[in-house]
């Protein structure tokens, strides 16, 4: 199995965790992930309201060095993915778009390939029974809430995995690894994106809300797919918790790190240590790092 | 919202609701306001006007109050109005026409956040890649917010997560050409 990879600039600044545990993962779990050579931002929201035409280019040049390659695409942020599939569709669907965007960015570019985000890859292409079959130290007792926020399952047609309003991959997910996901209302609500830089009042009232109703639901941690939302609830948490006065100490995982985890990494390997709320108090009461047959047997 | 004349409004609203429907693809008279949009929206506690409010004056062509609202700044572009919408309205692309509209006749509410996508946007022109350390400076500096998260910096820089040097990319100006040719387009692809 081998994708055309595209990190995205979170990963090689904020998010570098996940791309260090996105790749360990990879690996173990025989993605091969070919790094588009000297791709470019997907522009993000900047560039989706400032100009349409700005916002399909810059994806479009990623893609279309992948296609050359003859290789699908996987993205592990889920705000880049949204801008790829968008670019890809609106390429597709429309003759004249596919003209001017190529003339834009001097490629041929046809959207042959498919563009998928890391989660579906995992999920769906390897398959949850292979992901079991290679946990080596399973999360057993680990109440994980599943956070997907916005981009990565909205809107549907575009995203084309998993449901906008109840969706349950990453959930799944955590079960295969041995974990239990909580059942909670906010599942996808927004964590307010860049408004805790440029809005803090608003920002961080959003990204209480979602800490709030995950504790309230009984996880110990959450688990993101997305670099914007991981450093939201980890790097903000702090100042939620002097705004609100409510102490959360909710560690908070990419995925990919968990899935790292349970396949026997060690924490520094996946980036751990590197989040701003302490994960190996929780790790080591959870005794995660130990192999089951040597565990200390639960009542 | 002040009083309106509804016959002479509505007589006058017709380029702009036409304006709207052509960049959105949306056709704002097919909005029934039912208010699910704001019922689900994440934001809309701080908004001065409701999603369904702003669909409201689209229709009744009330384009300076909608163009000048901070609801259309505030919208986190999470796509919940349009995944609920019962009439299928994409209310979220009806608000990045909004927001590009308002930017380009110069009636920006929300400066910060129209600052942020700049600098942003700046960043990848120059380096292909964003630059996140120099994006904050820049944006504080601009606010005039000289230590705003400063204490999150040594974190930042210990664990690697922010870098002084901008990554940048060696595409032979490939990026800088993507802009150039954008800005000579117009845009509206
Ligand atoms: S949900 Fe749709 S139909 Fe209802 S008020 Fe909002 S835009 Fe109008
Ligand atoms: S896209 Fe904007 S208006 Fe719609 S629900 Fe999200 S924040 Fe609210």
């Amino acid at each position: 199995m081998k994708y055309a990879y595209y990190p995205g600039c979170s990963l090689h600044a904020t998010g570098i965790e996940y791309n260090l545990s996105a790749r360990a993962v990879a690996k173990h779990l025989g993605i091969e992930l070919w790094e588009i050579p000297e791709w470019n931002c997907c522009g993000a929201s900047a560039a989706h309201n400032t100009n349409h035409l700005l916002a399909l280019a810059l994806p479009a040049r990623n893609l279309a060095i992948a296609e050359k390659e003859g290789l699908d695409v996987v993205v592990p942020c889920a705000a880049c993915f949204s801008r790829l599939k968008a670019t890809a569709k609106a390429v597709r669907e429309s003759a004249a778009t596919r003209q001017t965007i190529e003339n834009i960015i001097e490629m041929n570019y046809s959207a042959s390939n498919q563009v998928k985000a890391l989660l579906d890859v995992i999920v769906t292409d390897v398959g949850l029974d292979s992901v079991k079959e290679k946990v080596k130290r399973p999360l057993t007792n680990l109440k994980v809430a599943a956070y997907y926020g916005c981009l990565l399952v909205r809107p549907p047609q575009l995203t084309e995995f998993d449901d906008p309003e109840n969706p349950t991959t990453m959930d799944k997910l955590m079960e295969a690894l041995g974990g239990t996901a909580v059942d909670w209302p906010y599942k996808t609500e927004c964590c307010g994106a860049a408004h805790s830089t440029t809005k803090p009042e608003i920002g961080l009232k959003m990204i209480n809300d979602i800490l709030y109703h995950a504790q309230l639901a009984g996880a110990e941690c959450i688990v993101t797919a997305c670099p914007l939302c991981l450093l939201n609830l980890d790097m903000r948490q702090k100042e939620v918790e002097q705004r609100y006065g409510i102490k959360y100490n909710l560690p908070i995982f990419y995925f990919t790190e968990l899935v790292g985890l349970a396949m026997g990494y060690a924490p520094k390997e996946l980036g751990i240590e590197r989040h701003f709320v302490d994960a190996k108090t929780l790790i080591n009461e959870k005794d995660l790092l130990r192999h089951p047959t040597t565990r200390r047997e639960e009542a | 919202m002040e009083k309106l004349q509804l016959n002479e409004t509505l007589k006058n609203g017709n380029s702009f609701r036409e304006y709207i429907q052509k960049h959105s693809n949306v056709d704002p008279s097919s909005c029934y306001q039912c208010g699910k949009c704001t019922a689900g929206c994440p934001v809309s506690f701080a908004m001065d006007y409701t999603p369904r409010q702003v669909m409201r004056m689209i229709q009744l062509g009330m384009e300076q109050e909608a163009l000048s609202s901070h609801t259309i700044w505030l919208c986190a572009c999470c796509e919940t109005c349009s995944v609920r919408c019962p009439k299928n309205i994409d209310l979220a692309k009806v608000m990045e026409t909004l927001r590009i509209e308002a930017k380009r006749r110069g009636m920006v509410a929300e400066r910060n956040i129209d600052l942020f996508a700049d600098l942003f946007l700046n960043s990848v022109e120059k380096y292909g890649r964003v630059h996140e350390m120099g994006l904050i400076l820049q944006y504080n500096l601009k606010t005039g917010q000289f230590f705003k998260d400063a204490n999150l910096a040594p974190t930042l820089f210990k664990n690697s997560k922010i870098h002084l040097q901008a990554d940048k990319i060696q595409d032979g100006g490939a990026v800088k050409r993507i802009f150039q040719r954008v800005k000579t387009q117009g845009g509206e692809g």
